[in-house]
């Protein structure tokens, strides 16, 4: 027999949802204790994943430690169901979970999302995984994890408010626009990851649990469903978040996260939601922008989003 | 069951079948075997298996081949296999003073009991393209030597008869601990670590990284006056105690390469002058990853020793969070994925600076023209 064949017949054949049982056993016992305290840092063995480091292997295995087969899953990066990671998430788990897929936010259990919170208001039983790059939201004032760990423990965070007045100092504004540091439940400071700070009051009593999932930097957090989440600010420079002068050129939405989309090379561009299934909802409604397709006035609205590309 | 289909999919699908066209290459050429990598770039699958943490020689070949060369590419590929297997439990700590040594050389001493043996190096050859390989020609056996497989007394053993190294276990031998040494693969890193979890991260860091780091303290940045005590390569027999027979069993053989450096003396008005010990072993036959693991292991353990931390290769967080390969890989590279949403906002705020920065500029010039 060549190595080739025994090779082939050796290798394993994998569990569901692609982690062994003691695994997730692990990963659950740190998510319970992350929702025990909310916004704490639960420090977990996370796996080498079958996919890289940095694009989504703490939300992977979060999702597989929690996914059951009546699951219904939604995958979103940016905002979007068809970003290149986000529909290589989702295939993953078709592939080792064999589980329903949705672009539908109502109708997903779960939803794991880089960078976004649905527009649409989660509801009670929603599970939001995030993908978090740098958990911890001191890091870049302290590079030491023994020196940001005892921060927390003795609940240490001038740091950060002095970097925040600092900004307005030099900038006449708070220059975090990003991974806008928030206080939960009144006691740790936490990194709501990448997500736009338009998206943070979204966080605040939600009655969706959230989840954060860290693989590179073995860490899960958790917001349970109706905690408080404030994100860090000064009376006299209260927190904004982002505005847009114009709607969603495709459904006229107002009041959500825009993406820009360059037209031509000679400055032309165009608004669109960033959450293409809210936007697809909006249309198939018979909201129109300013910019939608001539055939989209017919009143179909098949909402396949493919328009937003 | 309804399956979303976007753009997107069909897009990576297309980009997979590219990779694998590109991968095999001109099909007028044979495919390569897994066997062919095994044994003629054995090094490269050594260097996939240190890395990987997981002693699999057709597999780490297979990963080779897979990864199209790609070595760090390889080394997750192997990884992410490791992390699905079971564990049965841990074998008995390895007796390198057993070793069938292929190659042992020292630098502190000219000639020792059993003698230098230069084995399969790459020291002394003439770094000439040799024209002849490029064809099949054939190979003579390699000379046997008389003496092969009595083991060799360890060059730190002989320092330690006279008690002129520390002891490699600092307390009292009968009190070593016996429990299997952590695993940072099974359990969360928690900084500062204890040496036995550090030695496992250096073993599967990446060989460039700790070559780098290794090199720095040679050049002043924490440095730490080595001699390279002893170097060893050969093949030592992996055991496991099996409760239910009540004694070890032999699993096999692996290959393994290990330096002991022998560091500048540390004491104390108590202790009295001692030389100190810098550890590497890795899979296979690797004398430069051995050699930067023992020079930064040394590093490390400045604390421990009451030296200053000076220099990054004294630093345990720096060091250990930036040496893992597949980490740093797939964190430096995950910047090629979509960043719009964040951009956005960064977008949004510069212009809203840029407007109130120009605003500020014609009122500042609308005063000046009106004073004038």
């Amino acid at each position: 027999m060549s190595a080739a064949t025994a090779l082939g017949e050796d290798l394993a054949t994998y569990n569901f949802a692609y982690l062994d049982e003691q695994t997730k056993r692990m990963i659950r016992r740190a998510i319970l204790k992350a929702i025990a305290i909310p916004g704490y840092q639960v420090p977990f063995a996370s796996r080498e994943m079958p996919m890289p480091y940095g694009w989504g292997t703490g939300g992977v295995q979060v999702t597989a430690s929690i996914i059951g087969p009546q699951d219904v899953l939604k995958v979103i990066d940016q905002g979007a169901d068809d970003t290149t990671n986000a529909v290589s998430i989702r295939a993953f788990f078709q592939k080792v979970a064999n589980v329903a897929v949705t672009t539908k936010t109502r109708e997903a259990t779960i939803i794991q999302t880089r960078h976004r919170i649905p527009e649409e208001k989660l509801q009670a039983g929603q599970v939001l995984v995030y993908q978090v790059p740098i958990p911890e939201p001191l890091r870049f004032l302290e590079p030491r994890e023994t020196e940001t760990r005892k921060m927390h423990a003795l609940e240490e965070y001038g740091l950060m408010h002095v970097k925040l007045y600092e900004d307005i100092a030099r900038h006449g504004h708070i220059a975090t626009t990003y991974a806008y540091p928030v206080l939960v439940a009144g006691r740790y400071v936490m990194d709501p990851s990448p997500t736009p700070k338009f998206d943070n009051p979204k966080m605040d009593m939600s009655d969706a649990l959230q989840l954060f999932g860290a693989g590179r930097e073995k860490r899960i957090y958790a917001i349970p469903p109706h905690t408080r989440v404030v994100s860090l600010d000064f009376e006299d420079h209260p927190f904004e978040i982002q505005s847009f002068d114009e709607p969603c050129a495709l459904c006229g939405a107002e009041g959500v996260y825009l993406d820009e989309v360059i037209l031509d090379d000679r400055g032309g561009r165009m608004f669109v939601c960033s959450d293409t299934d809210h936007c697809e909802d909006r249309r198939a409604a018979g909201h129109r922008g300013h910019l939608s397709p001539d055939e989209a006035y017919a009143g179909h609205g098949k909402g396949e989003g493919e328009a937003a590309r | 069951m309804y399956v979303a289909v976007k753009g997107g999919e069909a897009a990576i699908a297309n980009a997979h079948k590219m990779l694998a066209d590109r991968r095999r290459g001109d099909r007028s050429v044979p495919s390569i075997t897994v066997e062919q990598i095994v044994e003629q770039l054995a090094l490269a699958v050594d260097r996939v298996m240190a890395e990987a943490s997981l002693y699999a020689p057709d597999l780490a070949a297979l990963a080779v081949k897979q990864a199209r060369g790609d070595m760090i590419e390889a080394i997750f590929l192997l990884r992410a296999y490791r992390t699905t297997l079971p564990r049965f439990g841990a074998s008995l700590p390895l007796e390198t003073g057993e070793m069938v040594a292929e190659r042992r050389v020292s630098a502190t001493y000219k000639d020792l009991p059993g003698g230098q043996v230069l084995g399969p190096t790459f020291d002394y050859t003439h770094r000439l393209l040799d024209p002849a390989l490029a064809g099949d020609q054939a190979v003579e056996p390699a000379p046997a030597r008389d003496s092969e497989g009595e083991p060799l007394t360890r060059v730190a053993d002989i320092l330690a008869q006279e008690d002129l190294i520390e002891r490699a276990y600092a307390g009292d031998p009968a009190e070593m601990p016996q429990e299997p040494s952590g695993d940072l693969t099974r359990e969360p890193m928690e900084f500062p670590m204890a040496r036995d979890l550090r030695l496992q991260a250096l073993a599967r860091g990446d060989e460039g990284f700790l070559l780098a780091l290794g090199y720095s303290t040679q050049r002043g940045y924490g440095r730490t006056h080595p001699f390279a005590g002893e170097i060893r390569i050969g093949e030592v027999e992996v055991e496991m105690d099996v409760p239910e027979l009540g004694f070890a069993v032999s699993l096999g053989r692996i290959r393994v390469t290990e330096c002991q450096m022998v560091n500048q003396f540390a004491g104390s008005a108590k202790l009295p002058p001692q030389f100190t010990r810098g550890y590497g072993l890795v899979f296979g036959q690797s004398e430069r990853k051995a050699m930067a693991m023992a020079l930064v292991d040394r590093s490390l353990r400045a604390g421990e020793l009451g030296e200053d931390r000076v220099a990054p290769a004294q630093d345990e967080e720096f060091v250990i969070s930036h040496a893992d390969n597949v980490q740093a890989t797939g964190f430096v590279e995950h910047l090629k994925l979509p960043h719009y949403v964040d951009f956005q906002a960064e977008l949004d705020l510069v212009r809203r600076m840029r407007a109130e920065f120009e605003a500020r500029q014609t009122r500042e010039s609308d005063t000046q023209e009106a004073a004038e």
